[in-house]
């Protein structure tokens, strides 16, 4: 009953709880058997739609067509990291400026020297597992930026997996009474709450929520507990749009 | 059987042969391009199942339509994610589209459609769906073969899972099985099924 292989027949055709399918496409990480076993049973379930083929309407064809224009294909995944060094782009935060940013960055980051040497396995918390997930997927893409005060933070987002994670490095910790907080940021334009960063100066964090068809990924800072909507422009911004 | 098989584009006789040409994993590498004539050629191979499994899952035509669209959408912008060494095209696409239509039918569904009984969930499908059936292409009938050779429990788990969007707990209460035995009967099912038709080697 708790083998976690005996998942697979479910998983190939999508009968697993949400919580159910985490724990098993975390075991899946490390185990080829069941990555072979899930081919070839989605494979088999496949079958099952040549026995329910139904001609779709005709309309179908050219809204696919259509719709297909103004999305651009993912590009192949390369084993370099991608190049995808980010400077920040107010744009997609209307209406700050960038005046307004770095000012804003050089305001709340107080110059930190620190000789703690960046190790983001240190840490065993369970989150990790989830993070590793991430930095090393096949379509892991980073967005790095270094701040005035030396400090520097990498995002890193894997549609595949659906989740961004945050490495960070020599961050001075929010003011007193204050959270940085983190955003995924949609397609629509909307920033989603992504969880509030640790007091650590060197963290790994694993954005909350679905990060699959993220435009971009900001911190800002909030009042301690964090906000439903940021309440101040971003100390930073990472632009994952082209990603 | 081949799993790289194409339906017929577009031909409302299901026993003529897909034209040369149609290797859906040529298609998808052309699709990961941008090349848009490619994607449409995967759509005329594969839009009957896609829709067809879409329609059996969320039963409502126009939801089907929209599941189908996602799904394409999704099959052109990760087109580049599908690799040839883990499994065929088909499999790849037929995944993606099960996914949405059943993260469609599980979200579509509030708490109080969720007391819905398993009859009137199995409603029968409308008439051009039957209609289909009754054309039985030689891979439905293929399908239909491999399935008679499931124990009825395991038959009815997978379709209860596939066709249904059920999790297997939810299939496990539905087909009155203690708690847990559903995944195995799926399972057991699915390895029957692939060793029969030949897939999944």
């Amino acid at each position: 009953m708790n083998d976690v292989h005996a998942l697979s027949g479910a998983y190939a055709v999508d009968a697993l709880d949400p919580a159910e399918r985490a724990l098993f496409e975390e075991h899946l990480d490390g185990c080829e058997t069941c990555r072979a076993e899930v081919e070839s049973l989605r494979e088999a379930a496949a079958t099952l739609a040549d026995d329910a083929a139904v001609a779709p309407p005709a309309g179908l064809r050219d809204r696919v067509l259509a719709e297909i224009q103004t999305v651009r294909p993912l590009p192949p995944v390369t084993t370099a990291p991608a190049s995808n060094v980010s400077v920040l782009r107010p744009r997609r935060w209307r209406p700050w400026t960038a005046a307004t940013l770095v000012a804003a960055a050089a305001a709340v980051l107080a110059v930190v020297v620190t000789t703690t040497v960046w190790q983001p396995w240190a840490d065993e918390e369970p989150a990790l597992t989830a993070a590793e997930q991430v930095l090393e997927a096949d379509d892991a893409v980073r967005a790095s930026q270094e701040f005035p005060d030396g400090s520097r933070a990498t995002v890193v987002l894997s549609r595949s997996e659906g989740r961004a994670v945050i490495l960070t490095e020599d961050m001075a910790p929010a003011p007193s009474g204050k959270d940085y907080e983190l955003w995924l940021q949609t397609p629509a334009g909307d920033m989603e709450p992504a969880g509030l960063m640790p007091d650590d100066s060197d963290a790994t964090v694993v954005l909350d929520g679905d990060a699959s068809e993220a435009t971009g990924v900001g911190i800002t800072v909030e009042p301690d507990g964090g906000s439903p909507e940021p309440s101040t422009p971003p100390i930073a911004v990472f632009d994952l749009s082209e990603a | 059987m081949d799993p790289g098989h194409t339906e017929p584009a577009g031909t409302p006789h299901p026993g003529v042969p897909a034209a040369p040409g149609h290797d859906l994993a040529a298609l998808l590498k052309h699709s990961a391009r941008g090349d848009r004539a490619a994607f449409a050629d995967l759509y005329d191979a594969t839009s009957r199942r896609v829709y067809g499994l879409a329609l059996r899952v969320v039963r409502d035509p126009a939801q089907a339509e929209e599941v189908a669209q996602e799904a394409y959408l999704e099959i052109w912008r990760t087109a580049s994610r599908y690799d040839p060494e883990r499994g065929s095209a088909v499999s790849w696409l037929l995944t993606i589209a099960h996914r949405k239509a059943v993260d469609r039918v599980r979200s579509a569904e509030a708490a109080a459609r969720r007391d819905e009984t398993y009859h009137h969930r199995n409603q029968p499908v409308d008439h051009d769906a039957t209609a289909e059936a009754a054309h039985a292409s030689l891979e439905a009938r293929r399908v239909r073969a491999a399935l008679a050779g499931l124990t009825d429990v395991q038959r009815e788990a997978i379709e209860l899972a596939y066709f249904g969007g059920y999790t297997h707990t939810e299939v496990a209460g539905l087909l009155d099985l203690p708690v847990g035995t559903a995944k195995t009967r799926i399972r057991d099912g699915l390895i029957r099924l692939r060793d029969t038709i030949g897939v999944g080697g």
